[in-house]
């Protein structure tokens, strides 16, 4: 079986965790897409829950509100792990429910 | 590329490694490569062996399926680079590019077996509606497919639920069938190291 459990705890480590151009705090509200003020709040949620529509508007604002484009880059990074994180999460609860006791 | 730091603020060194993938390959670098290779210390290098143990890692899918999952969970997050990106990977893994076309045209007529098209259900569900039940589970398990196909299933989703939002976020350029294909015999010789 494939095991990717350590490489994905090291992505999520080193982004949340790690040296960066954003806050920690920051970065840890684009992966839960919680608690960022606007223009953030509506790119980090567009990332996560329909990502195709994110345009160059939304960009802009970002970098309008201040935002360097490597501060962009990593708060994307972190709501895009953050998204895919909580479905693999709720995917292996539901297979755990499935084979409990088997 | 909507970051233009993404396009070219690669380092001086990765900008000749481009320079020279370009001239081996005759095609241009593509987006995902520039991504994964921008500041490779803090997403590109450590996600890269996330992918790469989903992808080539053992699995009783084949590369070709677990291509297939890619090019699958990319069309239902409708990232258009990463279904062309896979589902050339996986047309050339199976040695049946039809078959690809057909799984990602009807599910449910398509000629794979039953293990795969209950698991490629379930992915879809968990990417729409981003959870799934345990009913869902037992469906999957039901069809055929062991707890550790599933597990491996969902190592293959977590990677493109990440990359598929990533490249529409940054709006990674689509090139033609030409470039794909050069990328798709480089993924299947090579994987995502």
């Amino acid at each position: 079986m494939a095991n990717i459990r350590q490489a994905r705890q090291a992505v999520i480590a080193r982004i949340l965790e790690g040296e960066g151009t954003t806050s920690r705090a920051e970065r840890r509200g684009a992966f839960d897409a919680a608690g960022l003020p606007e223009p953030l709040s509506t790119l980090v949620e567009k990332v996560a829950k329909h990502a195709h529509d994110v345009t160059d508007d939304d960009i802009a604002a970002a970098r309008a509100s201040g935002l360097s484009e490597d501060q962009v880059f990593e708060i994307v990074v972190c709501a895009a792990v953050g998204q895919a994180t909580r479905q693999y999460d709720a995917a292996f609860a539901a297979l755990d429910a499935a084979t409990k006791g088997s | 590329m909507r970051l233009a730091i993404l396009d070219k603020g690669h380092t001086f060194g990765t900008k000749i490694l481009f320079a020279f993938i370009g001239a081996i390959s005759r095609q241009p670098v593509v987006d995902a490569v520039k991504l994964v290779m921008y500041r490779p210390d803090f997403y590109g290098a450590p996600m890269k062996k996330v992918v790469h143990e989903a992808m080539r890692g053992p699995s009783a899918w084949s590369v070709g399926d677990r291509e297939l999952m890619a090019a699958f969970v990319s069309k239902v997050n409708e990232c258009e680079f990463c279904i062309k990106a896979h589902g050339a990977v996986a047309g050339r893994a199976y040695g049946d590019g039809t078959k690809v076309a057909a799984a990602l045209s009807d599910l449910e007529t398509a000629p794979i077996t039953d293990s795969l098209r209950a698991t490629l259900r379930m992915l879809r569900k968990l990417v729409r509606e981003n959870t799934v039940g345990a009913e869902d589970m037992r469906a999957v398990l039901a069809a055929g497919a062991s707890r550790e196909q599933i597990e491996d299933a969902l190592a293959v989703c977590f990677a493109f639920d990440t990359t598929n939002r990533l490249a529409n976020a940054f709006q990674f350029f689509v090139p033609g069938p030409a470039g794909f294909e050069a990328g798709a015999k480089f993924l299947l010789a090579r994987g995502y190291q």
